[in-house]
């Protein structure tokens, strides 16, 4: 079943201004794991936000869950994770899980019983009751990410959860989300500007380019899974990198001599209709 | 600390009195003596003097009078809070009502509130209320603006991700007012609270004036002023009282802040 359909989706930002999307179409099925990667400026935020229905889109077709983006946030059917955990001060670890479900109308025990099971989920038992401030920036993440798979969304969304974490941090968040997504079984649209954590993550990585924001091609992960720490020293996690690496440097992404290769880029294209 | 500090104004107050009259010091017409410098210990001194003959001590009289005007005070704030808390909200709501009312509310502050009290005093006089109550509202008065002002600078200063947050659960404007925007505002609250603890003390002691009320701080005021050639120390004495009570509505204010608002603690002022 697909969970995302975008058809031909353009975003513009003021009246007639800068062209932040064009012509983006991308099918993504149920149980994927698809990161949107490319250089500042390529729109992948702002796609990631249209499919929320954050931000509405200028033109083109856009479908969550078989319905409309408004009416799929409207039935709570994604979870949503930032850069910043963006967590309430004033709340506890605990309450700040439990805020989606308040919104629901979970009642007390429910709600208890639900965050019981998703600190256990992100291991963060025996924090419960401390406030943001008190966490390392990891753990508020995890925190973030406990919030949005509370009321069990079909799909989450994620805005470069880990780009402001340490190196270690990250791959040890990147292992935790692998095991998170096995169990839940969700779809996840993962926004990154790392391509080692695009291709460890993801069954797919769509390359996207600036100016204006579209996609210069998609690259299948065919790499095993469960993936773990020895993923990365595959041969073939560093031929992929070396994949993202070209097609995000044919669309421009890196300050490198372009041109060269249109043919190949137009196969990869065409490989993923 | 607050007690060194206590030392020093003390010491500089006693110095500035024995420098003004060894050297006979003339600003313009000032002259440093008794009469216009009491010393700090005969202040203290006259609050354990009877405030007549035979009649009960000052300080008695004026702890009365300070309950007295504390009441005034107190209603006033939480009245003066209220409408300030609820204009805030409404003006946080629109851009247009902000344009339309901030010039107008900005402008009921430039009024002096000597201005405005004779008018509060006739308006309410004989409808039923107590004489003190119109003291309350021109506390009010004063009250309601910095609350007004820090309410509608707490109510959109929210994190525009946090609101995003918010809309991914479709919550509803009530319950991101409640469970978004007032706690993100509540540290900005009490900055105006602090502020409006001691404009409200300001306020009803002025409004004490004109309302002709013998029975607070501002009547004792009036009626030392009348006595200052004889007895400057029980004015100075009634001051310090009147300090007292703007400090005490202060500190009550920051308990309150302490129990409600949890925060960083580097975000906590």
């Amino acid at each position: 079943m697909t969970v995302v359909s975008l058809k031909e989706v353009s975003k513009e930002f003021g009246a007639g201004g800068v062209r932040a999307l064009q012509g983006i179409g991308l099918e993504i099925a149920e149980g994927e794991f698809v990161s949107l990667i490319g250089p500042s400026g390529c729109g992948k935020s702002t796609l990631l936000r249209i499919i929320g229905d954050l931000i509405q889109p200028s033109g083109g077709d856009v479908v969550v869950n078989g319905k409309s983006p408004n009416q799929a946030r409207l039935d709570r059917d994604y979870g949503i994770v930032f850069q910043d955990a963006v967590l309430f001060d004033w709340r506890t670890v605990a309450k700040n899980i439990a805020l989606p479900l308040e919104m629901m109308g979970w009642d007390r025990a429910r709600r208890a019983e639900r965050v019981k099971e998703l600190v256990d989920l992100v291991e963060l038992t025996g924090f419960e009751s401390n406030h943001p401030w008190e966490l390392s920036g990891g753990m508020q993440q995890r925190v973030s990410i406990a919030r949005a798979l509370s009321f069990d969304p079909p799909l989450l969304l994620m805005d470069e959860p880990f780009g402001a974490l340490d190196e270690m941090t990250r791959e040890r968040l990147n292992l935790e989300l692998l095991r998170i997504w096995e169990a839940s079984g969700s779809t996840v649209v993962f926004v990154t500007h790392s391509i080692s954590e695009a291709v460890f993550l993801s069954t797919r990585v769509v390359v996207m380019s600036p100016r204006p924001g579209r996609i210069v091609g998609i690259v299948d992960v065919d790499l095993p899974q469960p993936r773990t720490s020895e993923t990365r020293e595959e041969p073939r996690f560093a031929e992929l990198i070396r994949d993202v690496r070209r097609l995000l440097r044919r669309g421009g992404g890196f300050d490198v001599e372009e041109g060269s290769g249109e043919e190949e880029l137009i196969v990869a294209e065409e490989g993923l209709q | 600390m607050f007690v060194a500090v206590l030392a020093v104004l003390v010491l500089l107050w006693e110095g500035f009195k024995w420098f003004g009259e060894t050297t006979g010091l003339k600003i313009g017409s000032f002259v440093v003596n008794d009469r216009t410098f009491p010393h700090s210990f005969d202040i203290v001194g006259q609050l354990f003097e009877p405030s007549r003959r035979n009649g009960p001590l000052l300080i008695e009289v004026l702890w009365d009078a300070a309950l007295f005007t504390a009441k005034e005070a107190a209603v006033g704030f939480v009245l003066g809070a209220s409408i300030g808390f609820a204009l805030g909200v409404l003006l946080a709501h629109s851009r247009l009502l902000q344009r339309g009312f901030l010039p107008y509310i900005v402008a009921s502050q430039t009024i002096p509130i000597l201005a405005i009290a004779p008018m509060v005093v006739v308006w309410l006089g004989g409808r039923g209320f107590p004489d003190w109550f119109s003291v309350s509202v021109i506390a009010a008065y004063l009250t309601f603006f910095p609350v007004t002002i820090n309410t509608l600078r707490g109510l959109t200063s929210v994190d525009p991700r946090a609101l995003e947050l918010m809309r991914s659960y479709a919550a509803s404007p009530l319950q991101i007012l409640w469970k978004l925007r007032l706690p993100t505002s509540l540290p900005y609250l009490f900055t105006a609270f602090k502020i409006a603890a001691t404009a409200c003390v300001v306020g009803a002691i002025i409004g004490e004036l004109p309302a002709s009320i013998q029975d607070g701080l501002g009547g004792a005021i009036l009626n030392f002023n009348q006595y200052y050639a004889s007895s400057p120390e029980s004015l100075w004495a009634t001051n310090l009282i009147a300090a007292a009570l703007g400090i005490a509505f202060f500190v009550a204010v920051v308990i309150v802040e302490r129990i409600v608002v949890k925060r960083a603690p580097e975000h906590v002022a």
